[in-house]
Order: structure tokens, then sequence, then C-alpha cells
């Protein structure tokens, strides 16, 4: 229950923040840069290749693995299964940090950035583009995440507003719209958990049918016309793994027991998950009678291969095992294969299955390519810390931190 | 135990419109042939590699007519780059390349390359804010104003023909030919390349008297031609054609199918969309859930 979920307590700063840090300083160095000098200079994109991986990681990894926001909101808050209820606001958070860090990326690859409200015009409007679809539901789901995040806000803050010197008359102010605001959404809410499931639907698969309109320019292992159904489907897997991750690697960073008993179950959830996946793609492949291309060798062959064993085959036996979901270590390596599972399935879809006609070369990212996305990783990695230890985002177990963070806050609020 | 499982079977078919959208589709791009000949009287070019010399009057032409970095008219003399394998760019809309030579043909043939203004131009389906058009007189043109540069056209593009001007930090444009639309429409005159060509290679007319004057020139000429016009159904026909007497492959047109590229993605697209009903349906669907799951408490975390 959320009564559970309080303010991590530890310093911001350790030897792994620093560390971060420093990735996120040059990755936004290369970020700016990039603003500054034009693409040319910091990527190796060109006609033949117009997309790289500020796409494939930035943008559809990213996305893709913000999926646990929705798929949580759905078991707990419209399947009713409460048990769940200490996940939802992790995977709010990611969900929130990870769609405005893929638009934030999306930015860097936009030749005219500034141009980016365009869709937003109905005199630009246009039906038949996948593309706009994805950028109208991302525009709109963000909002609603933003939403959902409100009454975390409320909670931490009502009745505690007290800004100091001459912002003090701003107090009751605030107080006041933070009421509005608890009033309000308590009332709406689930009009917006509903819209952001149905609007993550339908994004999380139209992003797969971003590449269907290059069918001659797609190698057969993933050219499909279900491509937004499988997208979706995969979307919903890494959902409940990327909860694991991120929550395993919480408690270990707050130096907390991790919540083995929650956590083996979703575990078991990912099991079916990433199954029906697993077995789509491979009815998928059968019925297309596109098999023969995965022993034609080369390295389409090579990455598809990578993506069914080491992204799907493995964690899902992993998962299925019972020992190695009452296993942190089991159940983090399996989370964690999954996870790059589908960045990988995104990478192959995006850049490894694109032949353009006539090419004299392939794609391979520049240093500053990949600075730029390991450094917004990092960038979110930062705001998440300082996130979940200003608000209530993470439920500490009974008679550990909880206790004692509760005692803290009680300290702080009287 | 098999409760939760059939809950689960249910958040994961969440996506039934994804689904069943998908699942109509007809599983191949390329189903039956359906020339399209929607744009007959609009404007087209045939271009007749049998008569290109390969002079790159075309290229000058095209260099001088459009906002491309300009280049010395004599640069355009040196016929030697025709022979190495060039691409239309974000500084050139056009260019020349020899595709065959002696003594495979007693003559060396050229081949002009660029954008073939498609009937069903997938960059236009694919641009997120309409930038790309294809005008009712044939021409697919390009507003640099309202382009964001996502470069999904260039993904799109099925003969790869958009260039990027990608060394630009700001206001860069994507490049391709635009059939001298202005020119052509508003000032009645012909294309730039198509004015400058001394020798017949490209005539310029509606494209319906273009495919009947290719197929009197195949009947004229036995053995001259392949017995293909390349664009009369490709991708949905084109509004350039082509005639040539060697693999059309060579000369940058690549075997595609008589389906418009964006048919699939514009099906999926408007299935999923139809009037809205399949989201609101889910989104009605997911509501019933959550009610009977809560029926009483509610209102959040
Ligand atoms: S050839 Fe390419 S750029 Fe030209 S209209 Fe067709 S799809 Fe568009
Ligand atoms: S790059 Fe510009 S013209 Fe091309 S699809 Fe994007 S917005 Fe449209």
């Amino acid at each position: 229950m959320s009564e559970h979920a309080v303010p991590m307590r530890s310093p911001y700063f350790t030897r792994g923040t620093l560390a971060v840090l420093a990735v996120a300083v040059v990755g936004i160095s290369v970020y700016l840069g990039r603003m500054t000098f034009g693409l040319q200079t910091f990527t190796n994109l060109n006609d033949q290749w117009p997309w790289g991986i500020w796409i494939a990681l930035d943008v559809a990894t990213g996305i893709a693995l913000a999926a646990g926001g929705f798929t949580s909101a759905a078991l707990v808050h419209i399947f009713g299964r409460e048990r769940y209820h200490s996940l939802v606001r992790p995977a709010l958070v990611t969900a929130m940090l990870g769609y405005t860090f893929a638009v934030i990326g999306l930015l860097a690859d936009l030749g005219r950035w500034y141009n980016v409200w365009h869709p937003i015009l109905p005199s630009m409007w246009q039906g038949n583009s996948v593309l706009f679809e994805v950028g109208m539901c991302v525009m709109i789901y963000s909002g609603v995440l933003y939403i959902e995040f409100v009454p975390i806000v409320v909670e931490r803050f009502k009745g505690r507003v007290d800004l100091p010197g001459v912002l003090r008359a701003l107090n009751r102010p605030i107080e006041g719209l933070l009421r509005l605001a608890e009033a309000t959404l308590s009332r709406f809410i689930s009009v917006f958990i509903i819209a952001g499931v149905t609007l993550s639907c339908l994004h999380q698969s139209s992003l797969g049918t971003l590449m269907v309109i290059a069918p001659t320019k797609m190698s057969a292992l993933w050219f499909t016309p279900v491509m937004p159904a499988l997208f979706l489907m995969s979307a919903i897997a890494v959902g409940f793994p990327m909860i694991i991750f991120e929550s395993l690697i919480s408690s270990r960073s707050f130096r907390m027991a991790p919540e083995m008993n929650l956590l083996s179950r979703v575990g078991r959830i990912a099991t079916f998950t990433l199954g029906f996946y697993a077995v789509a793609k491979v009815v998928d492949l059968t019925i297309r009678e596109a098999w023969p291309l995965a022993f034609a060798g080369g390295s389409q062959a090579i990455m598809f291969w990578v993506e069914m064993i080491v992204g799907i085959l493995v964690p899902l036996a992993m998962f299925a095992s019972p020992r190695v979901r009452s296993n942190p270590r089991g159940l983090f390596v399996a989370a964690t294969l999954t996870v790059a599972g589908v960045a990988i399935n995104r990478l192959n879809v995006f850049l490894v299955a694109y032949r353009p006609p006539f090419s004299d070369r392939s794609y391979f990212p520049t240093f500053y390519e990949m600075l730029l996305t390991a450094g917004l990783i990092a960038t979110l990695v930062l705001i998440y810390r300082a996130i979940v230890m200003i608000f209530p985002v993470i439920a500490a177990p009974h008679g550990t931190a909880d206790d004692r963070s509760a005692a803290e806050n009680d300290r702080r609020a009287a | 135990m098999s409760l939760r499982r059939r809950d689960f079977l249910k958040l994961t078919a969440a996506g039934p419109v994804a689904f069943a959208a998908a699942a109509t589709l007809p599983t191949s791009a390329h189903a039956s042939p359906a020339p399209d000949n929607a744009f007959d009287d609009a404007y087209g070019v045939l271009v007749d590699t049998t008569f290109c010399i390969g002079c790159r009057k075309c290229e000058w032409g095209c260099n001088e007519a459009n906002d491309v970095p300009r280049r010395a008219r004599t640069e355009f003399d040196d016929k030697s780059v025709t022979t190495v394998h060039r691409r239309p760019d974000a500084t050139a809309y056009t260019v020349v390349n020899q595709i065959a030579a002696p003594p495979e043909t007693p003559q060396p043939v050229y081949a002009k390359v660029q954008c073939m203004h498609c009937n069903h131009p997938a960059c236009a389906s694919a641009c997120i804010v309409g930038a790309l058009r294809k005008q009712p007189e044939g021409p697919v043109t390009y507003d640099a104003w309202k382009c964001i540069g996502c470069r999904y056209c260039m993904v799109a593009c099925p003969f790869q023909i958009p260039g990027y001007e990608y060394a630009k930090a700001l206001q860069p444009r994507v490049m391709k030919c635009g059939f001298c639309a202005e020119r052509i429409i508003k000032e009645g005159r012909k294309p730039a390349c198509v004015e400058n060509c001394p020798n017949e290679a490209l005539t310029f007319g509606r494209r319906r008297e273009l495919r009947s004057l290719a197929h009197q020139k195949a009947v004229a000429s036995p053995g001259r031609y392949l017995d293909h016009l390349y664009g009369e159904t490709e991708v949905g026909g084109t509004s350039w054609l082509y005639l040539t007497g060697v693999d059309f492959a060579r000369a940058d047109l690549p075997p595609l199918g008589s389906r418009p590229v964006p048919e699939l993605t514009e099906k999926i697209q408007h299935g999923v969309f139809k009037n809205f009903v399949p989201p609101l349906a889910l989104f009605g669907l997911l509501g019933l859930v959550m009610a009977s799951q809560h029926s009483g408490e509610n209102g959040g975390k």
C-alpha cells in the first residue's frame, strides 16, 4: 500500500553516483555539441542510413522499457491485483522519466528539433503517418504520466508547504493548489489510468508499424505485417522484468532487503508474457516461412539468434524455473536479459534488418552517438535517484528502512 | 492459480485492436497487380536511356534551377564521373550514371536518376507533418518550413531518393527533385533537366501520352528495348517512366511490385483508428474491467 512508500534516506552522492554523474556530464556535452554543430559532425548518419541508435535505442527502446508504467497500472488498478501495489509508483516514475528522455533523445536526432511541436497544429495533421500517431500518443501519454505523478507530490507536500523568507506568501496558495489537485484527481484518476493504458497499447504497437512502410528494405527475419502486435507483446513482456530489474537495483543501492516475495511472483507473470511473445514470434516466422534466412549466415542471422536465444529463450527458461525466481541473483540475470533482449530487438528492427537498396557502407554509431545515449541514461538514473529520495515512491519492507524513514519523515514534518 | 493466469491472458491481449487489424491484412505487400493510372492526366517524364549520351546537361540545368550549392558550368563537362556509381544527394537532385558500356553494348548506356514522383509516394505517407505532398499535377513537393527533420521519408522511399543536409546545424532540409513544380505548373515550362537535354532522352508531357509514346517506340524499334515500361505499374505507378535496353536494376531502378509501398501501414493505421472506434472500445473495455474489480471503493492510490 502506498502508505509504505517513503522517500529513500541515503547520501545522494556515493562513488557509484559520481561515476554515473561523469557519464552524464560527458553525454550532455555531446548533446550540446550536436545542437551547436549539427548531425554530420557527431554521427555516422547519411543518406543511406537516415536512422541510427538515437532512434533505435533512445526513442524506440526507451519507450519499450517504460512499458512497466502501463502494465503495472493495468495489473493493479484495472485488474485489481492490489498485492502488487508497491510496484506501481516506481514503475510510474520510470515511465515518466523514460518518456521524457525518449523525447529529449528524439530532439537530438531531429534535424529541425525546434519544429517538434508542428504535429500539434491541425493544419499539419497527417493521418496516414505512423509517426504522427506515435508522436501524438507519446505526447498525450507523457502528460498523463505527469498527472498520475501529481498525487505523489500531494502526498509528500500537503500540509507541509513551508517556503522560507519572501516566498512565505506563496505557502497558502500552493497548499490550496495541492488540495485542489488532490480533490480533482481523486475523482478522475481512474480515467487517466485507463487512458494511459489505452494510449500505451496504441503507440507501443504503432512503434512496430513504423518500419512496415519499408517492406522492400527490410529483412524478412523481422519484416512482418504483425510487427505492431509483436512490438506490443514485447513491451508487455519487458514491463515486468524492467520492474524487477529496477527494484533489485534500488534495494541494493538503498540497502534494503529485496522484496523477493513480490518479485518472484512478478517473475512468474513474466514467464507468461514473455512466453506469449516467444510463441508469437516463432509462429510468425513459421507462417511467413522465414526460417531459412536464420540459417543463411551473415550479420543479420547472427543478430537474430542473439535476440532469440539471449534475449528471449534463456530468460524465459530462467523465469519459468521456481528456483531461479526465488533467488535474487537469478531473477536479476533473467530480468536483465529480457531488457537487453528488447533493446536488441529494437536495434535489429530499426538498424540490422534495414538494408538500403543502394549502399556502399554499413552503419555503425560513432563514439559520440554512444556517449550521448549513455549520457541520457545516466542523467535519467540521477534524476530517478533524486525523485525517490524526495518523494514517497519506493516501498520499504517492514521493520527495515521503513520505520527509520517514516520516523525521520515525521520528525521533519513536525 | 488458473484465475490469475486468465487475467494475464486478458492483460496480454489488451491490444486486440492491433491484433485484429493486423490479422485481417494481406500478408504480402505485393498481392495482385493493380496498375494505377490515377495520375495519367498529370505531368510525367519519359526517360529513354537508349537516347542518353551521358552529357550531364540535365545535371547542369538542375543545378542552375534549384536551391542547391551552385557549381561551375565547366564541372559538368567532366564525363568521367559518370563511370563512378553516384546517387542523388543534398547537393544534386539528379545524376547521370553509365550503366553499361562496350563490348557489352554497342555504345555506352547512361541513365539519369532522380525522384520518381510516385503516384502513392511512401515519403509523403510517412511524413509526420505533411511536408511532402503529391500534387494533383504530378510532382511530389517538399515544404521545408513544415519539416521537423525526422528523416522518416528517407527510411520510407523505396528508391532511396531523398538526401539530407546533415552538415547544417540550423534549417537542414530534405533534398530531392521537386519536378520543378513551380516552373511546370505556374510558368507552363518544361523541367530544367528536360529543357537542357539535347538528345530527346527526356520527354515531358501528360503521363497517358508518355505511356502510349513508350509503347509506340517499343513497337517501332523491336529489340531496342526491354519489354517493360518501368514506372507504369511499379509501386502503384510513378510519374517518371523509364525505357531501357539493359537491366533496370543497373539504372538504380530496383525490382518492385505493383502495390503502393505505404498501402500496408495506411491500412493498419486506418484499421486501428477507424472513427476512433477501436481505441474507444479498448478504453471502454478496460473501464468495465476496472469497475467490476473495484465495485465500490475507487479513487486512485
Ligand atoms: S521516389 Fe521516393 S522521394 Fe520520390 S516520390 Fe517516390 S517515395 Fe517519394
Ligand atoms: S524529414 Fe521532414 S519531410 Fe521527411 S518525413 Fe520528416 S518531417 Fe516529413
